[in-house]
């Protein structure tokens, strides 16, 4: 029966379909991978009676010829999409009590089409992080890790654990800087950021609203395609949502790459890039080449000042959307003698060390006389950012980067720990796709020496996931990783 | 224009005011979200997850504030803006549950334009009008329940705001409250608030300074907050201006500051220096992208534009010739307005001016009743004038008859009629009702032709008693005086 | 543009933060070195670009003035940490 947490979730419904096995062993199957693989604290609240009982109830949809499109398939959910009557945290120790009476546009979608919840998957505190470490749950374990326990990446770090670990057929993520495709990176899996839009923000706890995305983490490219199509669409809650049709991502899957023009920007390959992962992205370069696709040099000279202005917007946003978790409504209250003593005393205790820092300089970029100085200059230049795509766009259909600068490193690695500017720099590859609103993905191309999985960008116009699914998709057939 | 100098032993003063109006857009649902805007109902009912700032929440714009807002600003003759941008104002309180206000900051919907007010002394006086922006009320706490907390209700916290940002152009208390009046009237021509201060639906707060007369300096100002009716306003334009001031002759200085105005005694206390907390942190709203208009909404409101009190009062002077006077009192809510419109029509217009605003008020004021409850219908009150004016009843009779009519509602020509009040008109019925007064009184007859002609008034008398009151007064005066001789 | 330990003080306070004294110095420097790197921005001539306000820009769409929402008290307070009377319950707001 184990065997049944390794199938896609395009296997598994041609399975259920064929009555080869029932909603319920499969959910079961996965079940027993959430107990077997705990040690990697990839949930943070499991769920299996909820899932349990609509396996049933997809069992009968089968049986009764009227399954939906992900009917009976078993899915973790982030825990920064609010789900109706299940505890919703952001792993942060300020809402650990929050039961939301509402569902997310996202989560609601993909329940509505059959698929199953799990339970909540473990994150950095408020999406805020790019390993996992900063959630009051505890770190999360990459299921790679050998003698020393390895970060998931983050701040989707438990989503791309449990797909990993096979303790989820998928998972929801959010992408805000990079958080769901630099997880995907170090766990090996797929993970896609949408365009800006192209999902609702309804019911997902907002990091950086103008930011935030978000997107499926899958086994394959394929699953991703079937999610992403259920989870998209505009959405009236949600005014950035866009009003485009969605497309059948899955019908490009195995379309023909020949011609299809690949950007190479020179200013991801800075000195010092490391060796195996340079190595990897000329590799996957040369698959691309080798189906006919032309490549083409571009350059993307604002690349550098992505990781200041990102550090400017998205703090700015996060310290104005995070304002209301105050002990008033909802969440922890520490108790004091006056309303702003609760204030104080709720957040400085509720908020963990990089909430806060982000808080501060977002608090400090828009107070009075520092605004235009940081906030003005940095949507300039993210400006400046969009326009460079813009230009690279008219040379090339989809752009080749790598997705991350390293493989993944040691959880408390004292680099990182001391200076936050080492973290930061995890998403230099990641963040410009934000700022821009385009759509991105990473898939897994290779394990490099030291035995982890290196992942590869894919960056497509903006609602033209289509494009980056084909050459993804190619990519993935000529690259034959092999899943954990 | 009259200046208004408020002096002292020491020197002669004037004041520099400005207003911010904050009033609440009539809508059903709130400015962002489906919850109803109904006032009054249990605490916390009115609410959505939007409202109560749940994680996750968006904001949904409601296109009536929009409309509302754009009516309100083509009423005060303002530019309307095809292109404003939401931001947001940060500051933690708990009657903002997401602890931002959604409002308007660098690009609000309406920019300038222009308020004119009538003086008692008879000028008019132009306000101008900086801006009108769009953005969400805050909720209620409640702090008389219990001594040692307070309680929070998000039924108001949600609902549309419109705020009306005057420039510094009040030179007096009087401008002060004429303005509120007149803003007032206006927005409630409109339907876009209904003006109600004391329920809140309506607040100012006022930004006020002082100068030596004559001098062009701006000082440092204070805002009051918290003036809730034309009085207070005009109350705390005054105290805060005298107590300034005093300040400065007494050779102090002063501080920008927010204060708080008490009901009570008409004062203002120290609430906190500007400085301190006004750093909000405006940025643009993430959640929302820019607001744009096409010419088509725009025209569309136009279309919906409503006669409004200044245009109106002129017509009724032009056209139906009333006083400047009665024609504003009219026009001041627009239902009083339609009221005497239809009174009139057809019928003498100020004889139905002087009754409005006569017999007619009196009675819903001692009736305590609204204009929509009268029992007397316009159409009857112009009856009423008719019947007078074609000297089918006198005056006297006629207030006898609207009396019957308030307490009734009866139609004025049955009443009338079935009294048989109807004045006689026929001078042969009159020349004999005469003729029987003069042969009854010899004397009087007598004295009035030796010269003692103030009998008049008494044979006047005596031939309307006869007639109880149905002869009409000036043919008896006129008959008397040929048959007298 | 160095930060110093008064303008911690005074960010945290409107960030209803609390930063206790023994902090402030680790606080502020660590501040400080985030802010000098965010500094590059500087280098950048951004003469004649306009702001990034809103990514992939589209029509603000508004709702039609339809109660659609409310009369779910329970639901509201249901998370509430301290509740009183259906109102929302704070120690003494005095302004």
């Amino acid at each position: 029966m184990s065997e049944l947490t390794k199938l896609t979730i395009a296997e598994a419904l041609s399975g259920l379909e064929t009555k080869k096995f029932s909603a319920k062993e499969l959910t079961a199957a996965y079940i027993h991978k959430m107990d077997e693989n705990r040690r990697f604290n990839a949930y943070v609240s499991e769920t299996p009676e909820i899932a349990l009982k609509a396996a049933e109830a997809a069992d009968k949809n089968y049986a009764a010829g009227t399954a939906r499109t992900l009917e009976g398939i078993p899915l973790g959910i982030k825990d920064l999409f609010c789900t109706k009557g299940v505890r919703t945290t952001a792993c942060s120790r300020i809402i650990d009590n929050f039961v939301p009476p509402y569902e997310s546009t996202v989560t609601e979608r993909l329940f509505a089409a059959g698929a199953i919840c799990l339970g909540k998957l473990n994150m950095d505190e408020f999406a805020m992080g790019g390993s996992n470490e900063n959630s009051c749950f505890g770190p999360v374990i990459n299921p790679w890790s050998k003698d020393v326990p390895l970060v998931p990446g983050g701040s989707s770090g438990g989503s791309a654990a449990a797909v990993c670990a096979e303790m989820c057929a998928a998972a929801t993520g959010t992408d805000t800087g990079g958080s769901i495709r630099q997880p995907a990176a170090f766990c090996g899996i797929v993970g896609v950021k949408p365009t800006y839009g192209r999902c609702s923000r309804y019911g997902i706890m907002a990091f950086a609203s103008s930011l935030d995305q978000a997107g499926p983490m899958g086994k394959d490219v394929r699953d991703c395609a079937l999610l992403l199509k259920v989870m998209a669409g505009h959405d009236v809650k949600d005014s950035t949502s866009a009003f485009k049709e969605v497309p059948d991502f899955e019908k490009v899957l195995g379309q023909d790459i020949k011609g299809l023009k690949i950007g190479i920007p020179a200013e991801y390959r800075p000195e010092g890039l490391n060796k195996e992962v340079a190595e990897a992205w000329d590799k996957a370069t040369a698959m691309l080449k080798a189906r006919g696709a032309e490549i083409v040099n571009i350059s993307l000279p604002h690349t550098k000042y992505a990781l200041p202005v990102y550090y400017i917007i998205a703090p700015a946003e996060a310290s104005s959307n995070l304002a209301r978790y105050d002990g008033i409504r909802y969440g922890n209250r520490v108790d004091g003698a006056h309303v702003d003593d609760v204030y104080v005393n709720t957040r400085t205790q509720g908020f963990g060390k990089e909430v806060k820092r982000r808080i501060m300089i977002g608090t400090y970029v828009l107070s009075a006389g520092y605004y235009d100085a940081y906030y003005v200059k940095a949507q300039k230049v993210r400006r400046l950012i969009q326009n460079d795509f813009n230009e690279a766009f008219k040379h090339c259909d989809v752009i080749l980067t790598p997705t991350s600068p390293t493989t993944a490193f040691p959880i408390g690695d004292k680099a990182m720990m001391e200076n936050p500017l080492n973290m930061y720099l995890n998403d230099v590859f990641t963040v410009s796709v934000n700022l821009a609103g385009l759509p991105a993905m990473s898939l897994p191309i290779g394990l490099a020496s030291n035995g982890l999985p290196l992942g590869m960008q894919l960056i497509s116009r903006a609602f033209d996931e289509e494009t980056m699914f084909k050459a993804a998709f190619a990519l993935e057939q000529d690259a034959g990783f092999k899943r954990k | 224009m009259a200046e208004y100098v408020i002096e002292t032993p020491k020197g002669k003063w004037e004041i520099v005011c400005g207003l911010e109006i904050h009033c609440q857009i009539i809508s059903k649902s709130k400015i962002f979200s489906g919850a109803s805007t109904e006032f009054g109902d249990d605490a916390n009912e009115n609410v959505s997850f939007v409202d109560a700032g749940m994680p996750g929440m968006l904001p949904v714009l409601n296109k009536e504030c929009v409309r509302q807002a754009v009516k309100t600003g083509l009423g005060l003759n303002a530019k309307i803006n095809k292109y404003s941008v939401f931001s947001r104002k940060n500051y933690f309180y708990p009657d903002t549950p997401q602890n931002y206000q959604i409002t308007q900051f660098e690009y609000p919907l309406v920019g300038e334009g222009e308020i004119f007010v009538d003086l008692k002394d008879g000028s008019t006086r132009r306000i101008g009008i900086e801006r009108i922006h769009i953005e969400q009320d805050a909720a209620k706490s409640i702090h008389d329940l219990n001594p040692k907390k307070s309680y929070i209700d998000l039924n108001r916290a949600g609902v549309g705001l419109m705020e009306i940002v005057t420039k510094p152009d009040f030179c007096s208390p009087e401008e002060v409250g004429e303005f509120l009046k007149k803003l007032r009237s206006i927005v409630r021509y409109l339907g876009t608030c209904d003006g109600n201060m004391d329920e809140g639906s309506m607040r100012c707060d006022a930004s006020i300074s002082v100068r030596p007369l004559g001098s062009k300096e701006l000082r440092p100002r204070t805002e009051v907050k918290n003036v809730n009716s034309v009085k207070f306003a005009m109350q705390a334009v005054e105290f805060e201006a005298k107590r300034q001031i005093a300040l400065y002759e007494a050779g102090e200085t002063m501080q920008q500051q927010t204060r708080h105005f008490n009901q009570t005694d008409g004062s203002t206390t120290f609430l906190r220096l500007k400085e301190f907390s006004d750093d909000y942190r405006y940025f643009p709203e993430p959640d929302l992208p820019p607001l744009v208009l096409d010419d088509a909404f725009i025209d569309d409101i136009k279309k919906e534009m409503v006669e409004l009190p200044d245009a109106k009062k002129a017509r009724f002077v032009k056209d139906m010739g009333l006083t400047a006077y009665d024609a504003s009192v009219l026009c001041e809510n627009k239902e009083t307005a339609d009221f005497f419109e239809k009174a009139a029509k057809g019928h003498d217009a100020k004889k139905v001016a002087n009754w409005m605003m006569g017999d007619f008020f009196a009675m819903l004021n001692a009736k305590r009743l609204p204009l929509e409850k009268s029992p007397v219908t316009p159409e009857m009150l112009g009856q009423l004038v008719d019947l007078i004016t074609s000297n089918v009843i006198n005056g006297k009779t006629a207030k006898d008859v609207f009396a019957i009519m308030a307490e009734t509602g009866e139609n004025p020509e049955k009443i009338v009629e079935e009294k048989g009040w109807k004045q006689v008109t026929d001078t042969g019925a009159i020349e004999s009702l005469i003729d029987k007064i003069l042969a009854a009184n010899p004397d009087n007859v007598a004295a009035y032709k030796a010269g003692k002609v103030n009998l008049m008034g008494w044979f006047v008398g005596q031939v309307m008693k006869e007639s109880k009151g149905t002869a009409n007064p000036g043919m008896v005066n006129q008959i008397l005086q040929q048959k007298l001789g | 543009m160095a930060i110093n330990n008064d303008t911690v003080k005074k960010i945290a306070s409107l960030a209803k933060l609390k930063i206790e004294e023994d902090r402030l110095d680790v606080t502020r420097d660590e501040f400080n070195k985030i802010m000098d790197w965010i500094a590059q921005l500087n280098e950048v001539n951004t003469d004649g670009a306009e702001p990034l306000v809103s990514v992939n820009a589209q029509q603000l769409v508004c709702r039609e003035d339809v109660v659609t929402d409310g009369n779910m008290k329970a639901e509201i307070l249901a998370n509430a940490p301290a509740s009183e009377f259906g109102y929302f319950s704070v120690p003494k707001v005095v302004e």
